[in-house]
């Protein structure tokens, strides 16, 4: 039997990486990819959390998560082909337009 | 026995594409890797009796999402963007150094917080009864229902919003 805090730290290690992906990677793309895998962290501390304590809320609470990441997904690559559209670039470094 | 030797090969195969996720230069790569992290917290989520999450993890993240970034990625023309050079020491030592202080944060609440509460009305006994799939459903059509309805909503604006964004001419 796995226990609960075997799956907590497995989702803070997740989340984690998720953290210093974010802050490192100057791709755009692949700092979204660092928001998604902290997003997975997230519902894997749901889902543990609604096995160990009996309740299904957090299940269902994960299929919310997961309407919203796909939102956020779409709506943040169509920002990303936009800002690639006009500066030709996907380095969140150059991406100034907006900078005082 | 089994279920902890499951877990430990998933757990490390997640954690393992997850590193590579964030290391590999070419960004197609990185969604290969991030596909197959999916598909190991997929496992897992199997391992917690969650059926329906891990065959919804599957088909929306491994499938929907992914197929989205990489058809954004070959789209674009990153050609440019693999040479780039990395960001300096100074700035990876920073960035790991806050990733390692915020986990060991996080361990420090989980050390401390009481990790119980009041037992729900579903032991994994009746749900393996009801059947997963059939109990997430019914909860989300009754006690979720307005929160399930504003999602709809969400996901009209997002439509609208990406369409409108992605358009080169309004």
């Amino acid at each position: 039997m796995v226990s609960l805090s075997s799956y907590l730290i497995l989702s803070a290690i997740l989340f984690s990486i998720g953290v210093v992906g974010f802050l490192l990677r100057r791709n755009t793309i692949v700092i979204f990819m660092s928001v998604e895998l902290m997003l997975n962290a997230a519902n894997l501390a749901f889902v543990a959390f609604s096995r160990f304590l009996n309740s299904m809320d957090g299940q269902v609470i994960v299929v919310f998560v997961m309407s919203v990441a796909a939102a956020e997904a779409a709506v943040g690559l169509a920002i990303i082909m936009a800002m690639y559209r006009t500066q030709k670039t996907v380095n969140a470094d150059e991406m100034n337009l907006m900078k005082w | 026995m089994l279920e902890t030797v499951l877990f430990v090969i998933l757990a490390v195969f997640a954690v393992g594409t997850a590193v590579l996720v964030i290391i590999q230069r070419n960004p197609v790569a990185s969604a290969i890797f991030l596909i197959l992290t999916f598909f190991s917290l997929a496992g897992i989520y199997l391992l917690l009796q969650a059926e329906f999450i891990a065959v919804v993890q599957v088909i929306v993240y491994a499938g929907a999402i992914m197929v989205l970034f990489l058809f954004v990625i070959m789209l674009l023309n990153l050609e440019k963007e693999k040479r780039l050079v990395a960001r300096s020491w100074l700035m990876k030592t920073v960035g790991a150094f806050l990733g390692v202080a915020l986990l060991i944060q996080i361990g420090m609440v989980f050390r401390q917080a009481l990790l119980e509460g009041t037992p729900g009305q579903f032991p994994p006994e009746k749900v393996a009864a009801l059947g997963n799939t059939q109990v997430v459903a019914r909860l989300l059509f009754t006690d979720f229902l307005l929160p399930f309805e504003i999602t709809s909503v969400l996901l009209l604006v997002a439509i609208i919003g990406a369409i409108l964004l992605a358009k080169r001419q309004i």
